[in-house]
């Protein structure tokens, strides 16, 4: 039967289950060296980036750099209805 | 800026945060699918697929300011957030001449940092002002 799920700040994610897809012939190429994650740094600029927006009632598309020469907040948050 | 889709960021503004905020959030819902501008930023939490409530201060010149980052069960303080900018945007308007010392709020003591307030800042500044009175 389906369990309940409680509802949290998180989103409730999933994915697959039981025995793993049998994993891919090894081949003599070494795995590619997975990139070390890191967190931007104060005093440096802030990497650029587009991206779609909701605003009064429009879809717009919003890009860090046209807000040069203006102070801006950046927020991002773990998602919508997520109640905090 | 989340994960969720342009389509997602209506619904929740017209349906919910409209009744909290008067004519709904004034500012740019951003949608960042598979959260690729919150990876670049360091805030994308892999496993949940889900951005940390990560807030960057950027000023005019591009320049991250400062940052939190917070698991996403506690909320932010946006009056801390503020009064971080009031100190950011003090500082930048004296060119460097001005700190702001901890608690500072605008209309508080600055410091001006130099070779005479070396080992002098118990003269001009006490612990108790940075605590709001």
């Amino acid at each position: 039967m389906a369990e309940e799920i409680k509802a949290g700040c998180a989103r409730p994610t999933g994915g697959p289950v039981g025995e793993k897809p049998e994993a891919k012939k090894e081949t003599t190429q070494p795995a590619p060296v997975k990139e070390v994650k890191s967190m931007v740094t104060v005093g440096k600029k802030a990497p650029d980036f587009t991206a779609p927006a909701y605003q009064n009632g429009k879809f717009i598309n919003v890009k860090l750099s046209d807000y040069l020469g203006k102070w801006v907040v950046l927020c991002f948050y773990p998602g919508d209805f997520t109640f905090v | 800026m989340s994960v969720d889709s342009v389509f997602v960021h209506k619904m929740w503004n017209d349906h919910e945060l409209s009744k909290m905020v008067k004519g709904g959030v004034p500012f740019p819902m951003l949608s960042d699918g598979g959260g690729k501008v919150g990876d670049v930023f360091g805030v994308y939490l892999q496993d949940a697929g889900v951005e940390a409530r990560g807030r960057f201060i950027i000023d005019p010149d591009g320049i991250i300011q400062g940052f939190e980052v917070l698991t996403p069960p506690v909320g932010r303080n946006v009056m801390e957030s503020i009064r971080q900018i009031q100190a950011f945007q003090h500082v930048r308007k004296t060119k460097g001449a001005e700190a702001t010392p901890s608690g500072w709020k605008p209309g508080k003591t600055t410091l001006k940092p130099g070779p005479d307030l070396v080992g002098k800042v118990w003269e001009v500044w006490q612990t108790k002002m940075a605590f709001d009175d």
